[in-house]
């Protein structure tokens, strides 16, 4: 299988303090992996890293991804090649509605692609059908981006953008808190749909429950800054049933 | 005190020559404010309403003409003058420097209102004119006694009582001059009871020169009566403008105003409105755009002297590069101006560590059943916001340019002609784009 992403001995640090202490992770185009852990192991730096947010400071190791250095890449190159980030705190931005929002995001991946803007009526197509995948209110459509929305609007207005820029790898953070079990369906659904055979997922999650409706190939367990075990589908499930203090002593 | 001095003694040797092309009416009123300048001269950075503005620095060190001998700047302005707002029918009027021009072939207003020079109306229309003239401004600041004192023309709007003018009058304020110029421009305007009107004052300049404009404009809203003003600035770097609005409102009359500052070089706005009856409304607001070593100072004060009155006010600031932003909002409300609802915002981006802003947001409350909110900020863009954007794939400018342009759209949004706040969009998006040096509409720049 060809590989997509690989994580190479990755060490980050946030204000000084080491959180990522040599992580090691392959994901072949296709898979969908699991990354659970307790709090603060280190699993929302890693989806951070990977998208190259600013306050993160990368001091050894590598991460190689379509066969390309992905830290050497800008952030929206990031995105451009195919990587999205499901936020875990979706921002509000006052003032851009999600119309505009996605324009100006498309088009910049458009660009980047060397295809010329979208047209209006080719656009407001895309983001009717791109809606109706996870439900999400036309109303909210014109509104400021995440602005007043309910905990379950913001995840939904994830995966539709999702499903607007249409990545290779995506990165579920933690999709599934404040979710309701309706919900939570519904985002899994539009997750489900959205996946092809070329693309992957990474799941981050502290739970199974999520794990029920987005079936992984690979489950990892992230502890301290490390991957201390790597197992099937079944260790999620051992997971939830003995929780973390197992791998906190073995470790 | 000494460039005052110059002023005082430019006065003293020219008397004669500044009064004579002007009406009675006009240089009545000059005496008495340059007595009053003559005693206080410039305003002084001691003072607490300069504290951050050195105007008198303005008139220090270039020696600005005047046009004291009347001599024509130019005509047929309509012709070479394209940078109106698209879509939008206006009556128009122009003011160059300090004189009034007229623009139309023919006038299409509606019969009673008055549309003019304020020189030629205070002579052909004294009796009318007389009681609004320099009424407002006559307690107004040093600067306005400065313009009362030197002034030579302007506008005068008139609007009779229940006349309803549809269309938006424009008065386009032009600089233009091969030396370093002053003017001293008048706006007298007058709503009569019942009134209702829209206008656009819009300043442009067609030159590099250093110039200096002062411009009072008095403001009277009959009972009943509605006014909107719009007011926008693009200039240039080279250009001060010195403004001070006195509006006084009726009862029940309306007032919306909204300034944006879209280029300038040194700006200083004073507002007050003074509402005077029952049921009188105001929504003042301000949008003000910084960048190089612009200075930008808007300075209100809304004055409840009588009770069941509204206000509102909003001003927002975008401060790039090195650029100073002032806002000192107050909101007075007398005894016995019970049942008032007052409510002031001020929210402001420095978008460099270089950018000042000082903001003084200020409620003085003489009575006790009022309703009133005043809040500032001072901040960055939202850096989580822009990484936000930057993750799904928006470059990091175009992210900026998104965020600021949000940031202002609260202020556009409030003006109420479509044609216009499409433009304004269109104006503030190329401005943050760094693309208005060259306005594309406008003949005088290409």
């Amino acid at each position: 299988m060809e590989k997509l992403l690989e994580i190479k001995n990755l060490h980050a640090t946030i204000n000084g303090k080491e959180i990522l202490k040599g992580i090691n992770l392959t994901v072949n185009a296709g898979e969908v992996h699991a990354i659970m852990g307790p709090n603060g192991s280190g699993k929302s730096t890693l989806s951070n890293v990977l998208v190259g947010h600013p306050a993160y400071t990368v001091t050894e190791g590598e991460i190689i991804y379509k066969g390309k250095n992905l830290l050497e890449l800008s952030p929206e190159n990031r995105s451009h090649e195919g990587i999205f980030l499901s936020f875990q705190y979706p921002v509000e931005i006052s003032g851009v509605s999600i119309t505009n929002f996605m324009r100006a995001a498309i088009n910049a991946q458009r660009q980047y692609k060397g295809l010329d803007p979208m047209n209006a009526t080719e656009f407001l197509k895309l983001m009717r059908e791109k809606r109706a995948l996870v439900n999400l209110d036309s109303k909210l459509a014109n509104r400021s981006v995440n602005e007043g929305f309910s905990g379950g609007e913001k995840k939904r207005n994830e995966i539709f953008q999702m499903a607007m820029l249409e990545p290779t790898l995506s990165i579920l953070d933690e999709t599934d808190s404040g979710l309701d079990i309706d919900a939570l369906r519904i985002v899994a659904e539009g997750v489900n749909k959205l996946k092809r055979e070329d693309t992957s997922t990474l799941v981050i999650t502290h739970y199974q429950r999520l794990l029920d409706y987005i079936k992984p190939d690979i489950v990892h367990v992230l502890y301290n800054g490390r991957i201390v075990k790597t197992a099937g589908p079944e260790l999620a499930l051992e997971l939830e049933e003995r929780g973390y203090d197992w791998i906190k002593n073995e470790n | 005190m000494s460039n005052a001095q110059e002023y005082i003694t430019l006065y003293d040797t020219h008397k004669e020559l500044i009064e004579k092309p002007c009406a009675a009416l006009l240089n009545e009123a000059r005496r008495a404010a340059f007595d009053k300048f003559r005693e206080k001269g410039f305003p002084n950075i001691k003072e607490e309403d300069w504290l951050h503005t050195n105007v008198a620095a303005q008139f220090t060190g270039t020696d600005y003409g005047m046009n004291l001998g009347r001599i024509a700047i130019s005509a047929g302005l309509h012709d070479i003058f394209t940078c109106d707002v698209p879509n939008l029918k206006t009556h128009r009027a122009f003011i160059v420097n300090d004189s009034f021009q007229a623009a139309e072939k023919e006038n299409r207003l509606p019969q009673g209102v008055l549309l003019g020079s304020l020189n030629e109306i205070a002579e052909s229309h004294k009796e009318l004119i007389a009681p609004y003239y320099n009424r407002l401004a006559a307690e107004g600041d040093s600067i306005a006694q400065f313009n009362t004192a030197f002034v030579q023309d302007g506008i005068v709007l008139y609007i009779p009582a229940d006349t309803v003018i549809e269309e938006t009058i424009q008065i386009v304020s032009l600089i233009q001059s091969k030396v370093d110029m002053m003017s001293n421009r008048r706006l007298l305007i007058i709503l009569e009871d019942g009134a209702r009107a829209g206008l656009l004052i819009c300043d442009h300049s067609s030159t590099a020169k250093k110039t200096l404009s002062t411009q009072v404009t008095e403001v009277f809203v009959g009972r009943g009566a509605s006014l909107d003003i719009y007011e926008l600035e693009e200039t240039s770097n080279s250009n001060t403008r010195l403004g001070h609005m006195l509006v006084r409102q009726d009862a029940d009359s309306h007032f919306n105003h909204c300034n944006i500052t879209l280029t300038n070089g040194f700006t200083r706005n004073c507002i007050n409105v003074s509402l005077e009856g029952a049921g009188a409304d105001t929504n003042i607001t301000g949008l003000a755009i910084g960048d190089r070593k612009q200075h930008i100072d808007n300075r209100t004060l809304v004055d409840h002297k009588t009770g069941h009155c509204n206000s509102k006010e909003l001003y927002k600031y975008i401060l790039d590069e090195e650029s100073v932003g002032v806002f000192a909002g107050k909101m007075l409300i007398r005894p016995h101006a019970q049942q008032t609802t007052s409510e002031q915002t001020n929210r402001n981006l420095c978008l460099t560590s270089c950018a000042r802003m000082y903001a003084q947001p200020q409620l003085e409350i003489y009575a006790d059943d009022v309703k009133c909110s005043h809040g500032s900020t001072v901040g960055q863009l939202d850096e989580n916001a822009l990484f936000y954007m930057q993750q799904r794939g928006i470059p990091a400018d175009e992210a900026r340019h998104l965020l600021m342009y949000a940031f202002a759209g609260e202020v556009i949004e409030n003006i109420k002609i479509d044609a216009l706040r499409d433009r304004l969009h269109m104006l503030v998006e190329k401005r943050f784009r760094g693309e208005l040096n060259h306005c594309k509409g406008c003949s005088l720049c290409k």
